[in-house]
């Protein structure tokens, strides 16, 4: 297992809304969640739109699942499992994240 | 089994209808048909025609087409007319000497006009109007004429003079009668139809028989009349009622009716077991009907019979509503009050311009008729009561008053209504139809009229079948359709009245007391511009940054490869050249694709992330400000040069562009506003495309509203005119906050006018009268808005904490290193996937 890489500080976060982190050259999107206070963290790459835009997304939910919403077509990914909900075929990478001692925390994965 | 042949005389819009239901019923296959039309093309729609002088084309008219036929094995033969029937051998022969054996023969000949017989009635210019050819003779004639005059003040008439009035020709019409539409309409009608008519500059001239058609003095022909006096006129127009174009039956004895008609029985048979006639040929009960939806039903019998079924034609009710040069009018039933012991309940408006009468039956229970003129929103109650003799409410003479704005409605409430009710005469549409298209999913009116056809003829019974669909959506439970998505039980505009009224300042805040769940792409975005729109907050705060789409939060709108463009507002289109060489300068630093866009201003694309806050300091420094291209908001006001410059112009319209602009910018809304002002009306600015367009006039500046370019175009309607630039200014404020406050998230203005209830009339009510009262908070709202502006990239350079989300990675200051150009004339664009292939080989 690797290590917890540092990628930023809480208060970078603002609730609701995404961040993108380079982690050892991958992009990875950064979600926080504030009524749970969950971080997401799943790649930045929309593989329908084909940018590197998914951080830049309305995050949301629909029905149990947390989601983001792609910028460019509107697709929507569960950040949790990063499925595609419209066409399953396409699955996000997703990456290990948590938060401590007040940092972002993230593992390659 | 060989195939019976079915031969159809006419293809008019009743042999073709019979034509489409019988390739449609399942047993289609059993049947060989060929069709007959004396006419040089296949069925058009006739209802439609005057449709042929504002634009419409004869493709646009077209029925059907020569490949559908084809496709389903229908065989036809044009301009060939048939002249024989050889009723013992079963066989017609036409003009032509073609030979055609039938099993059923159906006639679906319909009628012709009828031509009194005057002397001098076939001079050149003396014309009629029933066929595309007829039309086609009508523009020639119009071309070398000044005066025209319809003979016949009948429905058809007036329609016929309304064409030629818009053909350009000074026009004249001719009745015989003492009063206009004389079958449909009662004294009073008539005679206020005859006063609006005339106000619009056609004169009418009633009780005069002509007598004689002459060469004239001062025009091509005098029309001599019976009283002495006469009329000078270049065409004359022959719309004296309709007469069954029966001459085949009388040829070869079928029965026909003394004053003309193909006898029918219920199964729409003539006396010929196997000849079948339908439509305005068809003479049923003693009745001919010269309407389409009775041919209709009568095409369906028709089909219903020869393949084994039992449907009945059991008559047809002739109620009418109709637009006639922009006045409403309606005939229901027993319009004379024939019916014995029937009483009637009038109201007449002289002020207003509005009649309507109630004619009620001797006990008092029912409608039996009516007669509306200039105001017809209770045609689809009083008709549906009648039809389905329904006991009348209360106090009858409520139904015909006018509504006092506040009490309930008086109409019955379309839950009343029985299944079997039509709702749409045109396309035979039931209540029960509609109901069965809603269970099928259909929930707004789109879905209705392409799946059961209602509402896409005269249009009569559009708001009637919404109700039918809203009551039906609501009774299963499809309120759900108005809710803005899975979050929230509201639609926008309910969200938008709690907002306000409870003060709301915050996404969570509503969530928390009217939703659950996170939200979504739909309600955020939703929310955030309502919230924008009421209280003018910056909306890059913390707690409303969650809302906005990249494009909004970016303040740029997102492009296919993740960069964004740039769009500085222009306010009217007008530049200066030191502008223009900053917006120059920049693009080349930043290497930026420039492009001119349709709204009069430029955009610079290709930006980064990283960049945006550089180049927009830079944008802002020279004073340019936000464009909102990439928010529901405010867009551009387009201008023509206007009188500064232009020879012909009437005012300034760049400057009353610059104004509008400047007032209205960052104005958020439901769906992007755009705007136009032209200086004249050679409308240079295409305003009548747009959601508000001015164009000046000699007095004044007349407004449209509700344009719409785009995927579906609307033009934009006449709001008022020969306005001040205050009222314009006071009309526009009340306007765009109405609508800020009562549409639907993604509703142009176009679409919102056309679910409004009430429509133009309603609106001009609310903005121009205050029918509801609320004037003067629209325009204190829009004051506040004004007052609160703010130029969000202004707001954004110069706080550098905002700056701080204006890069690609949290923890790097690289770029997105995915990004690939090609050059093309001259600029850079994202290369495409196989570009970006063999650039990245180039690359490694
Ligand atoms: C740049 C421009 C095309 C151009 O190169 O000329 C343009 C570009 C876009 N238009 Fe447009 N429209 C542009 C003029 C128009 C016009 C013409 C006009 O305004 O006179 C129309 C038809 C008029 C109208 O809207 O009634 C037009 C009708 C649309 C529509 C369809 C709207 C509709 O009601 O049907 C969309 C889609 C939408 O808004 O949902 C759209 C959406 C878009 C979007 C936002 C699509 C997108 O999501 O990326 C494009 C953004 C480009 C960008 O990044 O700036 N654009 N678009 C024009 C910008 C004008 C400006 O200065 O602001
Ligand atoms: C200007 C105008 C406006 C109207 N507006 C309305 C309206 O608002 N609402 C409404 O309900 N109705 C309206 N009508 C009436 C409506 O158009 C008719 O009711 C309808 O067209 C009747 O259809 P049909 O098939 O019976 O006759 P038609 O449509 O007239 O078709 C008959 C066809 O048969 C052809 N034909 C005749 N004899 C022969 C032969 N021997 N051999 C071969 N072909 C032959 C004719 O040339 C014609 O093409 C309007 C009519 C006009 C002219
Ligand atoms: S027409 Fe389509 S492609 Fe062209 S700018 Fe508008 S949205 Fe983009
Ligand atoms: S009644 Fe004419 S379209 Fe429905």
């Amino acid at each position: 297992m690797s290590d917890w890489i540092t990628v930023c500080s809480e208060s970078d976060l603002t609730p609701n809304t995404g961040l993108c982190a380079l982690l050892g050259g991958e992009q990875v999107a950064v979600f926080y969640c504030g009524k749970t206070r969950k971080l997401f963290a799943v790649s930045n790459y929309d593989p329908i739109g084909e940018a590197n835009v998914l951080s830049r997304g309305i995050m949301g939910s629909i029905g149990e699942a947390t989601v983001v919403a792609s910028p460019l077509y509107k697709q929507h990914f569960n950040l949790e499992t990063g499925e595609c909900l419209e066409d399953t075929e396409h699955k996000l990478k997703t990456y290990p994240v948590r938060l401590h001692e007040g940092e972002v925390q993230m593992q390659a994965a | 089994m060989s195939k019976q042949r079915v031969v159809v005389v006419g293809n008019g819009m009743v042999g073709h209808k019979f034509i489409d239901n019988l390739i449609n019923h399942e047993k289609a296959d059993q049947y060989e048909i060929v069709t007959f039309s004396e006419e040089s093309r296949l069925a058009y729609d006739r209802v439609q025609l005057s449709s042929y002088f504002s634009g419409a084309t004869a493709a646009d008219l077209a029925l059907t087409d020569r490949e559908y036929y084809r496709d389903n094995g229908v065989n036809f033969v044009l301009s060939d007319k048939v002249v024989e029937i050889d009723r013992a051998a079963k066989v017609v022969v036409t003009e032509s000497g073609r030979k055609e054996p039938y099993d059923k023969l159906v006639l679906a000949t319909g009628s012709f006009p009828f031509v009194p017989p005057i002397p001098g009635n076939d001079k050149e210019h003396c014309l009629v109007y029933r066929t595309i050819d007829d039309l086609g003779m009508i523009k020639a004639s119009a071309k070398e004429s000044k005066v025209g005059v319809v003979v016949g003040g009948g429905l058809l008439g007036l329609e016929a003079a309304n064409a030629i009035k818009n053909l350009g020709l000074e026009t004249h019409v001719v009745e015989f009668a003492p009063r206009l539409m004389a079958v449909q309409l009662d004294e009073g009608g008539g005679k206020l139809l005859r006063r609006k008519i005339e106000d619009l500059g056609v004169k009418v001239h009633t009780e005069k028989a002509t007598t004689e058609i002459v060469v004239g003095k001062e025009c091509r022909y005098r029309m001599n009349f019976a009283d002495g006096s006469h009329l000078e006129t270049d065409m004359i127009l022959f719309s004296a009622g309709i007469r069954p174009q029966d001459e085949l039956a009388r040829k070869f004895e079928l029965e026909v009716g003394e004053r003309g008609g193909i006898v029918v029985n219920d199964n729409c048979q003539t006396n010929d077991k196997d000849i079948y006639a339908i439509g305005e040929c068809a003479l049923w009960g003693g009745r001919i009907f010269g309407l389409v939806a009775p041919g209709y039903t009568m095409a369906k019998v028709a089909v219903s019979q020869i393949t084994g079924g039992d449907e009945l034609f059991q008559g047809a009710d002739m109620s009418t509503k109709l637009k006639l040069m922009g006045v409403d009018v309606a005939s229901i039933g027993d319009a004379h009050g024939n019916t014995p012991g029937a009483q009637s309940y009038t109201y007449n408006d002289e002020i207003e311009q509005v009649y309507k009468r109630l004619i009620i039956s001797e006990d008092g229970t029912r409608v039996v008729g009516a007669v509306l003129v200039g105001d017809v929103d209770a045609y689809g109650n009083l008709l549906q009561m009648m039809l389905n003799d329904m006991a009348l409410p209360e106090n009858p003479a409520a139904l015909i008053l006018p509504s006092t704005g506040d009490s309930a409605s008086v109409g019955l409430g379309v839950d009343a209504l029985p299944d079997s009710a039509q709702i749409c005469s045109c396309y035979d549409v039931t209540k029960a139809d509609i109901k069965a298209a809603v269970a099928a999913g259909c929930t707004d009116m789109g879905g209705i009229k392409s799946a059961t056809k209602a509402s896409t003829g005269c249009g009569g019974c559009a708001a009637l079948a919404k109700q039918v669909m809203d009551a039906e959506l609501a009774s299963l439970g499809y309120e759900v359709k108005n809710d803005i998505c899975e979050h929230f039980a509201y639609s926008r505009k309910e969200l938008a009245d709690i907002v306000r009224v409870k003060q709301i300042k915050t996404f969570d805040e509503l969530l928390e007391s009217h939703g659950h769940g996170l939200g979504c792409e739909i309600c955020k975005p939703a929310v955030g511009s309502i919230l924008a729109s009421f209280w003018n907050d910056y909306v890059l705060k913390d707690e409303h940054i969650g809302l906005q789409d990249t494009n909004d939060i970016f303040l740029g709108n997102m492009q296919k490869d993740g960069t964004y463009s740039i769009v500085p507002r222009v306010a009217g289109g007008e530049i200066t050249p030191e502008k223009l060489i900053v917006l120059g300068e920049v693009a080349k630093e930043y290497n930026l694709y420039t492009k001119i866009t349709g709204g009069q201003r430029i955009d610079l694309f290709g930006a980064q992330l990283h960049e945006l806050p550089l180049i927009w300091k830079r944008l802002v420094d020279a004073g340019f400000e936000t464009g909102h291209a990439y928010g529901k908001s405010v867009r551009t006001v387009k201008s023509c040069v206007g009188s500064t410059w232009c020879r012909y112009g009437v005012d300034d319209s760049v400057g009353f562009a610059i104004d509008i602009e400047d007032r209205y910018k960052g104005l958020r809304s439901p769906h992007k506003l755009k705007f136009a002002v032209s200086g004249c009306t050679r409308e240079c600015a295409e305003a009548q495309c747009k959601d508000v367009g001015v164009i000046a006039t000699e007095n004044g500046w007349n407004l449209y509203v509700c344009g719409n370019g785009g995927m579906r175009p609307r033009h934009a309607d006449l709001f008022a005119s020969d306005l001040d630039r205050e009222t314009l200014i006071k009309y526009v404020d009340r306007f765009l906050m109405f609508y800020v406050r009562t549409a639907d998230r993604l509703q142009r203005t176009s679409v919102w006018l056309e679910n409004l209830e009430g429509g133009l009339e309603y609106l001009r009510d609310v903005i121009i009268n205050d029918k509801l009262g609320i004037a003067e908070e629209l325009e204190a709202d829009m004051a506040a808005n004004i007052a609160n502006y703010q130029c969000e990239w202004k707001t954004t350079v110069e706080n550098p904490e905002r700056l701080k989300r204006f890069k690609h990675f949290i923890n790097s200051d690289e770029a997105d290193n995915s990004l690939a150009y090609v050059l093309e004339r001259g600029q850079r664009r994202p290369a495409t996937k196989e570009e970006r292939v063999q650039l990245v080989e180039l690359v490694d």
